[in-house]
C-alpha cells in the first residue's frame, strides 16, 4: 500500500503521522510538499494536522486553494483513498470535497483533551476493524472544531449515513455531536481527533491505530 | 531630560560610555549602548553573584553562557534546555507578551541544534479576586496555547500561582526542552574573518525597540503607555524558521548561529562576535524590511520576533539560501566577520556605529550592589481558628493556589508528537524520547510564600522540590534552569534576598548533584515601588532510561497500602493552610534538610525502579492530605487515612514539612519495601490504604468523591467563565 502524507507550510502533525503509520502498519509513508506539482501514485492520501499558512485567514482556507489540491480532487474523484486529520479535516471541507465547514469551538478557546467519541459506521474502508456504535478514546487538540452546515446538508448527511464519528458528549458545539465524516462515496473522511496521537498504549490510548489497519486490511483483503 | 536618561543610562554610566569612546557618540551608538548595558543584557547587578552556582557534573555538555544548557543523556543524545522570562510584556499586553515568551525561548532551544519536544510554564497573577487578574490570565494563557499549539511543541507542564504581591506585575516563565546529538550542537561562537554573516527569518519592522530597555525598569500608572514596546509574534513564521534551520543544520554549513532575542540584531551581533573575540560588520542596506525607511538606530534596536543571525560557511551560502528559499524564509547577507574587535554598522553609505566590542559585554557597567538583611517581620504566627477538617480539606482543594488548573492547561496542546506519557498526571511531565526506550520529565518549580519568609531556605526548597517531582516519575534528575524574578536590585533587601537565593540554588544543588546549565534574571518586577515576593522559579530534567519500569505505575489498586516517606507533618507556619485561613502568612518556613532529602529521593526512586510501588507523588503545597486528594481523583478511588492523635489532626494533614512523598504498594510487597528503606536510613510512615471511593479519615471525617472534585475543580471555571 502506497501512502502519501501532504505538507503544506504550517502543518505539525507530518511527522507523528508518519510515525503512527510506520509503527501501525509497518509502511514508510511518502511526505511530499503542496509546492510539488503531482501527487505520486497512492493508495492512501493523509492531510495532517498543523495550522496551514498560520491559519491566519479561516482554517484551512489558503490551502485548500493551493494548486496540489487540483490533483487531489482528482485522485478524490477518482476514489483514491483520502484522510483529513484536524487542520486536514478543515482544508477538505474548505474544498468542499466535504460538507459543511469547522467553525471556532463554542468556547472561543483551544480545546486539548482525550474524548470519548462513537464510531457511527464499521463497513467503510476506514473502519472495518472497529464496532458499529463503538467508543473509542483518542485526543483532540483544536481551536476550530465546531462542525455546522445548513440544515438541508445536515439532514443529506444523516440520510445518506456520512457520520464517521460522534462526540459521546458534547465538547465544541458541533452540530449532531459530529466528530468526522465522510463524502457520498465513503472514500474520503475527515476527523477532528488525531488518530495518529493514538497509536501506542504507552501514551494513554491505542484506540487510533485501526483507522490505519483497517485501511491496511483493505488492501490485504 | 538628556537623551543619556532618556536612554536610561544615569550619569555614571554616561562618563563610563563618553570615556571608552573618547567622543561623543552617534544616535544609533547611544541606542546601542543602551540596549546592551540594560540589565536586561548586562546582568550587570547580578552577574558578579551569578558566577556562584554550582554549574558542573558530568552530565553537564554546556553550562551557563550560550542559548541554552546542554545535558547528556546517553546514546550520543543531549537534552537542551532553558527557561525565560516575560514578565513586564506580559503584564502591559498578556496575550502577545505571553506567546512571543514562548517563542524567544523555544529559539534559544532550536538555536543549539536541537528540536523542542516540549514546553512548560510557570506563571503568577495577583489575587483571583483582583479585576485585572481576569483579564491578565485569560491572555496570557490563550498566548502560551496559541504560540506552542500553532508550531506544533506540547506543553506538558507547569504552575500557576495567585498572590496580592503580583496585583501589579504578573509573571510569565516559560520553559523549552529539545532533543539533539551529541555531534549536532551549535553555539554562538564566531569565528573566520571575511566570513559571511547572514540574517533569517521574519522581516524587521518597528515593534519592540526598547523591548529590552523596558524590561530593565519599575512600572507605573503610565506603563500602558509601553504597550508598543512589546513585540508580535507569528507562530507560523517560527515553525518554518524552525525547519529551515534544522534542516540546514544537516548540512555542515552553520559556523555559529545565535537567534535575535532581546536587542535582537544588536546583541545577537555583539554576543557572536565576543564570543570569537572578532570584528563585525553589519550592512543595513541588507536587512530585510517590514517597512520602509527605517533608521539604523531602529533596526539595531528592533526586537521583531522569529530571527537569526548566522554566520555561514563561505562556501555553503547557496546551500543554505535554497533551504531557506524552499522554506519561504528570508535570507539575507548583512555583513562579515572582520579582524578588528570592533562592531561596525553601516547603512546608506554612512557609518553609524564604530564601537569596540569589549565596552559592550567584559566593560560594561557591573554593580556590586548594596545589602542589606531585611529585619525579619515580627509576626508572630498568627493562631489558626477553630478549624473543622472536613471543611478544611474542601476549602483547601477550593483554594485558588491548590485548586485545578485544568481550565489553563485544556487550552494547551498536550499530545502533539506523540509521545506525552502522562497527559496531566504526576508531579512532573514526561516524554518519550521517539524511537527510545528512554523518556525526560520535566518540572517547574518554586513557593514564593517561603521565598518571601526565608530567601535561602525558600530557594533551596525549590530546587528540592522540583527534584522530587522528578523523582516521582521514576526519572534520575539532571539538571536545571532558572528563572529569577525579583523587584528592584537597587534596594538593598531586595539585593540581600537575591544574593542569599544565589546561595539556597547553589546549596541544594550541589547537595543534588542538580548542577544549573542555563538561566536568566528578571529584576524590577515593581509597580509604584512595591515589589513582587521574590520568585526564583527552577525548571528541571531528569530521566528515565527505561520506560518499561513505568507501565501501569500511577495506578491506584483497591487495598494498596498507603505510606508516607519522611516523618509526620506538623509545621504549619508558613502553610497555604495559614494562607488559606489567614489571609497572609507567618515568617517560618519549613526546615530543609539536603542529606535527608537526598536519602529519601533516592530510595523512593529505587522503589519506582523496582517496580515496588504503584505510584508515587510528593507532597508540597497544602501537605500530605492534598496530595491524597490529588491521587485518588487522579484515578477514580478513595482511601481511608488513619491519624493516631486526634490533637495532632491538623498537622498532619496539612503540615508542610520537607522531603517527603506519598506512595501506594500493595501489601505482599510491604516488607521488602520496609527492609529497603530502613537500609538506605529513610523514616516511613503506613498511614492508610486506598478504597473504591470517598476519603475517610479515623472513621468519623467521611468526603465524598463528588465533594472533593467539586471542590478542587469548580473555582477557576466559575470565575473565568463568569465573564461579567
Amino acid at each position: 500500500m502506497n501512502v502519501t502524507i501532504i505538507r503544506f507550510p504550517g502543518t505539525n502533525c507530518d511527522l507523528d503521522t508518519a510515525n503512527a503509520v510506520k509503527k501501525v502498519l509497518g509502511i514508510i509513508p511518502k511526505i511530499i510538499s503542496c509546492k510539488d506539482d503531482k501527487i505520486p501514485k497512492s493508495d492512501l492520501i493523509i492531510i495532517p494536522g498543523g495550522f496551514s499558512y498560520g491559519d491566519y485567514l479561516r482554517s484551512g482556507a489558503i490551502a485548500a486553494r493551493e494548486p496540489i489540491m487540483d490533483d487531489l480532487e482528482l485522485r478524490g474523484n477518482q476514489g483514491v483513498y483520502i484522510i483529513g486529520i484536524c487542520n486536514g479535516f478543515q482544508i477538505l471541507t474548505e474544498r468542499k470535497l466535504l460538507p459543511g465547514s469547522l467553525l471556532k469551538n463554542s468556547s472561543l478557546k483551544f480545546i486539548s483533551k482525550n474524548v470519548e467519541l462513537k464510531i457511527n459506521r464499521n463497513d467503510t474502508f476506514f473502519t472495518s476493524k472497529y464496532q458499529t456504535d463503538e467508543v473509542v478514546n483518542i485526543p483532540i487538540a483544536h481551536h476550530d472544531g465546531n462542525f455546522f452546515a445548513d440544515q438541508d446538508t445536515l439532514n443529506s448527511i444523516e440520510d445518506n449515513n456520512q457520520v464517521a464519528l460522534r462526540y459521546l458528549n458534547p465538547i465544541n458545539g458541533s452540530l449532531n455531536n459530529i466528530a468526522g465524516l465522510y463524502n457520498k462515496n465513503l472514500n474520503i473522511l475527515g476527523l477532528m481527533p488525531h488518530p495518529e496521537r493514538a497509536v501506542d498504549i504507552k501514551t494513554g490510548t491505542n484506540d487510533g491505530s485501526r483507522i490505519f489497519e483497517s485501511a491496511l486490511n483493505f488492501y490485504s483483503t | 531630560m538628556d537623551i543619556y536618561e532618556s536612554h536610561s543610562i544615569n550619569k555614571e554610566e554616561k562618563e563610563l560610555l563618553l570615556n571608552y569612546l573618547g567622543r561623543d557618540p552617534s544616535h544609533t551608538e547611544i541606542g546601542i549602548f543602551s540596549v546592551m548595558w540594560s540589565e536586561h543584557c548586562s546582568y550587570k547587578s547580578s552577574r558578579h553573584w551569578l558566577k556562584k552556582l554550582h554549574t558542573e557534573g558530568i552530565q553537564v555538555i554546556q553550562g551557563p553562557g550560550e542559548n541554552a544548557g546542554v545535558v547528556d543523556i546517553g546514546d550520543n543524545q543531549a537534552i537542551i534546555f532553558k527557561m525565560e522570562s516575560h514578565n513586564h510584556p506580559s503584564f502591559i499586553e498578556p496575550y502577545q507578551g505571553a506567546a512571543t515568551g514562548v517563542g524567544g525561548i523555544m529559539r534559544d532551544v532550536f538555536t543549539m541544534g536541537a528540536r523542542p519536544i516540549a514546553l512548560l510554564n510557570s506563571i503568577r497573577f495577583g489575587e483571583l479576586t483582583h479585576p485585572k487578574t481576569k483579564f491578565l490570565l485569560s491572555g496570557v494563557v490563550a498566548g502560551i496555547g496559541g504560540y506552542g499549539n500553532c508550531v506544533g511543541i506540547p506543553t506538558i507542564a507547569g504552575e500557576t500561582g495567585f498572590d496580592s504581591s503580583y496585583n501589579g506585575n504578573n509573571l510569565v516563565n516559560a520553559m523549552c526542552v529539545g532533543l539533539t546529538t551529541k555531534d549536532k550542537i551549535f553555539y554562538s561562537k564566531a569565528s573566520g574573518v571575511g566570513n559571511p554573516v547572514v540574517y533569517v527569518g521574519a522581516k524587521t519592522g518597528r515593534d519592540g525597540i526598547h523591548g529590552a530597555t523596558m524590561a530593565s525598569g519599575e512600572f507605573d500608572d503610565e506603563s500602558e503607555k509601553n504597550r508598543p514596546t512589546v513585540q508580535v509574534g507569528d507562530p507560523y513564521a517560527e515553525k518554518l524558521l524552525l525547519e529551515a534551520c534544522l534542516e540546514l543544520m544537516q548540512k555542515d554549513a552553520i559556523i555559529s548561529i545565535q537567534d535575535m532575542g532581546a536587542a535582537g540584531l544588536t546583541s545577537s551581533s555583539v554576543e557572536m562576535a565576543d564570543k570569537g573575540k572578532v570584528g563585525i560588520e553589519l550592512n543595513l542596506d541588507y536587512i530585510p524590511t517590514r517597512q520602509q525607511n527605517l533608521t539604523a538606530y531602529e533596526m539595531m534596536l528592533s526586537e521583531s520576533q522569529e530571527r537569526m543571525l548566522m554566520v555561514l560557511k563561505p562556501e555553503k551560502t547557496e546551500i543554505a539560501k535554497e533551504v531557506f528559499e524552499k522554506w519561504d524564509v528570508d535570507f539575507a547577507i548583512v555583513g562579515k566577520i572582520t579582524e578588528t574587535n570592533n562592531i561596525v554598522v553601516l547603512h546608506n553609505g554612512m557609518i553609524e556605529a564604530d564601537i569596540p566590542i569589549k565596552f559592550l559585554t567584559d566593560n560594561a557597567p557591573m554593580y556590586k550592589r548594596e545589602k542589606i538583611k531585611k529585619n525579619k517581620r515580627n509576626q508572630k504566627p498568627q493562631p489558626l481558628p477553630g478549624i473543622k477538617p472536613k471543611d478544611a480539606i474542601l476549602k483547601m482543594l477550593n483554594s485558588p493556589n491548590i485548586c485545578s488548573k485544568k481550565w489553563i492547561w485544556e487550552q494547551y496542546d498536550r499530545t502533539i508528537m506523540a509521545n506525552t506519557l502522562n497527559d496531566a498526571g504526576g508531579d512532573a511531565g514526561l516524554v518519550r524520547i521517539e524511537n527510545t526506550e528512554k523518556a525526560i520529565a520535566m518540572s517547574c518549580d518554586v513557593n514564593p510564600r517561603y521565598c518571601h519568609a526565608d530567601a535561602k531556605k525558600g530557594a533551596m526548597q525549590a530546587v528540592a522540590e522540583c527534584w522530587r517531582n522528578i523523582i516521582s516519575m521514576g526519572a534520575k534528575p539532571l539538571a536545571i534552569t532558572n528563572c529569577l524574578n525579583f523587584g528592584n536590585p537597587e534596594k538593598p533587601e531586595i539585593m540581600n534576598d537575591f544574593v542569599e537565593t544565589i546561595e539556597g540554588i547553589r546549596d541544594a544543588s550541589i547537595a543534588l548533584d542538580f548542577p544549573v546549565v542555563s538561566g536568566n534574571v528578571s529584576l524590577y518586577n515593581e509597580t509604584n515601588g512595591d515589589a513582587i515576593k521574590n520568585t526564583p522559579t527552577i525548571g528541571g530534567v531528569g530521566l528515565v532510561e527505561n520506560i518499561g519500569v513505568l507501565d501501569n505505575f500511577g495506578s491506584l489498586n483497591i487495598g494498596d497500602s498507603i505510606y508516607m516517606i519522611g516523618k509526620k507533618g506538623s509545621h504549619l507556619s508558613c502553610s497555604t493552610l495559614e494562607e488559606v485561613y489567614n489571609g497572609e502568612s507567618s515568617i517560618d518556613p519549613p526546615e530543609i534538610d539536603l542529606y535527608q532529602e537526598k536519602l529519601n529521593g533516592n530510595g523512593v526512586l529505587e522503589l519506582i525502579q523496582e517496580k515496588i510501588i504503584t505510584s508515587c507523588h510528593d507532597i508540597s503545597d497544602g501537605g500530605m492530605i492534598v496530595t491524597i486528594c490529588e491521587m485518588i481523583m487522579m484515578d477514580e478511588k478513595g482511601a481511608t487515612i488513619n491519624i493516631v492523635d486526634n490533637n495532632k489532626m491538623i498537622g498532619e494533614l496539612f503540615g508542610e514539612d520537607q522531603s517527603r512523598y506519598i506512595i501506594t504498594i500493595s501489601p505482599e510487597l510491604e516488607s521488602i519495601f520496609e527492609k529497603k528503606m530502613k537500609k538506605r536510613g529513610v523514616k516511613y510512615e503506613l498511614i492508610g490504604c486506598i478504597t473504591s471511593s470517598q476519603l475517610k479519615i479515623n472513621d468519623s471525617i467521611i468526603i465524598s468523591s463528588n465533594e472533593i472534585r467539586d471542590a478542587y475543580e469548580s473555582l477557576i471555571p466559575s470565575v473565568m467563565n463568569n465573564m461579567a
